[in-house]
């Protein structure tokens, strides 16, 4: 669970972030949108306990930020448009130095079950170089729900992916969210969002200017207000 | 104990990682050994001394070659994981962020020893010096950890700024004028079988310049590290 309460962010005197509130339910996958520069990125890294907050409240699975952020990353997975992965280095051995510094249990095990979950147990041995995008964005996910996080944060995840690889990818972070976890994503694409997300916000100027349940939403409706807030 | 554990077994993951990097691409000890190699050489055409003049020297040019070459490589050590964007993934894991500070340090020593160790026996060679001593190996080793302490530290600083590659020598080069000064007279001294009298104060300043460096980087590197 992710709870936000009047989160505010500054670069020096300019404001990025300006008393955001939100809360993504235990299980909930949740789509944020918003034109570039409305402060997405800086809400997902405060969440990521990668920037600090100037001010507000950040909880994650009832772990506050920043004063607990190591426990926060224990139950916290990652993926962004960068893969956080090495191409120096093989499939398998990008997970495994992963599952080392979570201290991941079994670790042997745990990454045949996420190579095959990803569907990259026949590249296990291949640097990641030799990756195409869609492939290394399959191995991010892999990486990123190595340790079983209840929380997941996505960022922009369909960036530089094909038609095909896009859609593989889609399959793959709805088995993630199916798992019960909370899933915050951070998107450009409406249609995509509409479509994975149980529901939908619009970050504009630093706030959380629109919050609706994608359920009866239509794609049409969704894209008229997105176009009217972001303006 | 158990946390103590898991924080050397992330030490030790991205120390492994680093080397084993390294062995795939090569990149980045070639490149200190050819630069290292080339700087004796032309050190070595560039000082045509006689023998007593070439030993007074030798310590020098051993120093300079190894802080220039050892420099290419700190350039490198979180330039690397900025530019590919993985950085994050070492912030996001759930250990001490100084974790990243000594698995950054072995693999830096590694690359740095590995460096010296094939520029040592061309250097004897080429200057007609023996430097096959103990106690110079001692002081080697406590020069290269205080300048790869200090050096991966600022090179997490470095790597935060756009001028990085300009900036770690700027940063880097006036904070080790101990280290290189205790390491070159304690190498002049016992090259010159200097009495221990003589060569104990550079010592004891190389051991008490690593032990207050590592201790600074401790405190402050989660705060460099951070955005």
């Amino acid at each position: 669970m992710i709870e936000i309460h009047n989160l505010t962010k500054n670069f020096g005197a300019k404001p990025v972030l300006r008393g955001v509130s939100l809360t993504v339910q235990s299980g909930e996958f949740v789509a944020l949108m918003g034109p570039n520069g409305a402060g997405k990125t800086t809400l997902l890294r405060i969440v990521a306990s990668l920037t600090r907050p100037s001010f507000g409240r950040v909880r994650v699975d009832s772990f506050d930020l920043p004063a607990q952020a190591d426990s926060v990353r224990r139950v916290l997975g990652v993926v962004s448009h960068h893969t956080l992965l090495y191409g120096d280095l093989t499939a398998e051995e990008n997970l495994r130095f992963y599952g080392q510094l979570y201290g991941v249990e079994n670790l042997s095990k745990r990454i045949e079950d996420v190579l095959d979950q990803v569907g990259l147990s026949k590249r296990r041995h291949d640097l990641v170089r030799s990756f195409s995008r869609g492939m290394a964005q399959r191995l991010s996910i892999g990486r990123a729900v190595l340790h079983s996080p209840d929380v997941m944060l996505f960022d922009e995840p369909h960036t530089g992916l094909d038609q095909e690889a896009s859609v593989m990818l889609d399959e793959l972070l709805k088995s993630v969210a199916a798992q019960g976890r909370s899933v915050l994503m951070i998107s450009h694409d409406l249609p995509r969002s509409l479509q994975l997300a149980d529901r939908v916000m619009i970050l504009s100027h630093g706030k959380i200017a629109y919050d609706a349940p994608t359920k009866n939403l239509s794609l049409a409706d969704f894209a008229q207000t997105y176009s009217e807030l972001t303006q | 104990m158990n946390s103590l554990n898991n924080y050397l077994k992330a030490v030790l993951a991205i120390a492994r990682k680093d080397l084993a990097a390294e062995i795939r691409s090569r990149e980045l000890v070639s490149a200190m050994l050819v630069f290292s190699l080339l700087v004796v050489l032309i050190f070595n055409f560039a000082l045509e001394l006689d023998k007593s003049a070439r030993e007074n020297v030798a310590a020098g040019v051993l120093w300079v070659t190894f802080t220039f070459a050892g420099t290419l490589g700190l350039n490198r050590t979180f330039a690397a994981e900025k530019d590919r964007g993985s950085l994050d993934g070492l912030l996001l894991a759930p250990v001490d962020r100084t974790a990243i500070y000594f698995g950054k340090l072995i693999s830096t020593l590694v690359f740095m020893l590995l460096v010296e160790a094939v520029v040592l026996p061309v250097f004897s060679v080429l200057y007609g010096i023996s430097l096959f001593n103990f106690l110079l190996f001692g002081v080697i080793l406590l020069g290269t950890f205080g300048y790869g302490g200090v050096g991966t530290l600022l090179a997490c600083m470095a790597a935060q700024t756009r001028t990085r590659d300009v900036m770690l020598p700027i940063l880097l080069f006036p904070v080790t004028v101990p280290v290189m000064l205790g390491a070159v007279r304690a190498s002049t001294g016992i090259l010159a079988n200097a009495e221990w009298g003589d060569i104990a104060m550079w010592i004891n300043i190389l051991v008490v310049y690593d032990v207050i460096f590592v201790a600074v980087a401790v405190m402050v590197f989660d705060y460099l590290i951070e955005e």
